[in-house]
């Protein structure tokens, strides 16, 4: 029941934001975070949860990068 | 993203051969992204995942339920839920066995939907089924907020609020070392921890001695989490892998809402009974929005149900005697089968067997 979906802002209006899914488009809270048109965000129950970074953004890559320096530090801890 | 780290990150899982290492999911959404994504059959025998306690529909007790339904009957009062709830039976009746029968409930995707009911008919109280997690919880403060500026007053909420620390700590109590509930590590809620940050889960690392990675929802993200808890295993420690999303700290503005609006409560879980501060109830002078939540905490599942066991990891679904024989997703005996996040729902559709 957790699950969110990223949309991008169209417009703001007072207490609420104007989202695009893709075409579909749907009004939600902003009451937690704080928009502007044009951010990528995260949509949990009618309300934006949370603004995204810009989709160029690698986040995959980092974490692959992080998972290969947990092997070193196995393989120092094993040497070691 | 190169393809090369996904496909050595594939490889590794697949053909893990250390120590047997059985991983929970503590978030229902993870539970079905992991289905839909066909993840079990990439593992190696070695790696196993868990469904924890993190489907919000499925550790709701039949009381709540019973309530729910006894209001959605009352004259001049209306129940409004998510789609989930809808087909999970209480001691006898679901909401929707209400609805089929002349009651008055009604199905929105968000709370804030609530409202517009609320100020067209205002002779009717709207009732919330306000389930759900960390991740939700802000959400009805907001819808509260909302409603009050609107100055609409026959709005209330009947609260099953769960809070994910304490469960964690007691499945983590529940398990013997060697025994079927141990569990090795958890991937920890992503969209909880876009409210609570992640801070939370490096004290539970530290405090029970087991890896926690913070996972996004799509398929290479779970694979990245998987794989790191692998390689943590036997440290307590944490790791963000939802960066995007999650910080150490988390949102402020919607944990001040939370603590506006709400106060730790012990609350009632399927298959785990009562757990101390794991709930979240409507503080003291918010008190009249709330529509009889408090001691609903008996729970009488169907017959042969053994969702409780499935919940805390003690069997898998295919282990329950009714699973896919008396029991599918057409003809649900238990919330587990009812609910798209439940486990005995996503290892029915996707015909996992282990
Ligand atoms: S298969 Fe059905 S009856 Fe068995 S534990 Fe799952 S939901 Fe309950």
């Amino acid at each position: 029941m957790c699950v969110a979906y990223p949309g991008t802002v169209l417009a703001v209006k007072d207490r609420t934001a104007l989202i695009d899914f893709s075409g579909t488009r749907v009004e939600a809270l902003t009451g937690l975070v704080r928009t502007k048109p044009g951010d990528r965000v995260l949509v949990h129950a009618g309300c934006v949860l949370q603004v995204l970074p810009p989709e160029e953004a690698d986040e995959m890559q980092s974490l692959f990068d992080e998972i290969a320096s947990l092997s070193e530090e196995d393989m120092k801890e094993t040497a070691g | 993203m190169n393809r090369n780290d996904l496909e050595q990150v594939r490889t590794f899982l697949h053909e893990y051969d250390g120590p047997e290492i059985r991983l929970m999911e503590v978030c229902g959404t993870h539970t079905a992204s992991i289905a839909k994504n066909g993840i079990p059959a990439l593992l190696s025998p070695a790696i196993h995942l868990i469904s924890g306690p993190g489907c919000p529909v499925c550790v709701t007790v039949t009381d709540y339920i019973d309530r729910l339904v006894s209001l959605s009957r009352t004259p001049g009062t209306a129940v409004v839920s998510f789609g989930d709830l809808l087909r999970v039976r209480g001691s006898r009746l679901s909401l929707a066995d209400a609805r089929a029968d002349g009651a008055d409930v009604r199905m929105v995707y968000a709370p804030m939907q609530m409202l517009d009911f609320a100020a067209r008919e205002p002779d009717r109280t709207f009732v919330f089924a306000a389930v759900g997690f960390e991740t939700t919880a802000p959400v009805y403060a907001l819808t509260l907020e909302e409603a009050a500026r609107r100055e609409l007053r026959n709005v209330k909420l009947l609260t099953s609020l769960k809070t994910m620390p304490e469960v964690i700590r007691a499945v983590v109590r529940a398990g013997t070392p060697d025994g079927r509930g141990r569990i090795d590590g958890f991937l920890a809620p992503g969209h909880v921890c876009a409210v609570t940050g992640s801070n939370e889960y490096q004290e539970l690392a530290e405090e029970t001695g087991l890896p926690f990675v913070v996972s996004g929802f799509t398929g290479p993200q779970l694979l990245a989490s998987i794989a790191a808890l692998v390689k943590l295993q036997g440290r307590g420690t944490c790791l963000n892998f939802y960066p995007e999303v999650v910080t150490g700290t988390g949102n402020a503005e919607a944990k001040a809402l939370c603590r506006k609006y709400y106060e730790p409560c012990d609350a009632s879980w399927r298959g785990l009974g009562s757990i101390p501060r794991s709930g979240l109830r409507l503080r003291e002078e918010y008190r009249t929005l709330d529509a009889g939540s408090s001691g609903l905490d008996g729970d009488h599942a169907a017959r042969g149900c053994e969702c409780a066991k499935v919940l805390t990891g003690q069997i898998m679904p295919v282990e329950c005697p009714l699973f896919g024989r008396i029991c599918t997703p057409q003809y649900p005996n238990g919330a587990c089968m009812v609910s798209q996040e439940g486990s005995c729902y996503n290892w029915y559709i996707s015909g996992r067997t282990r």
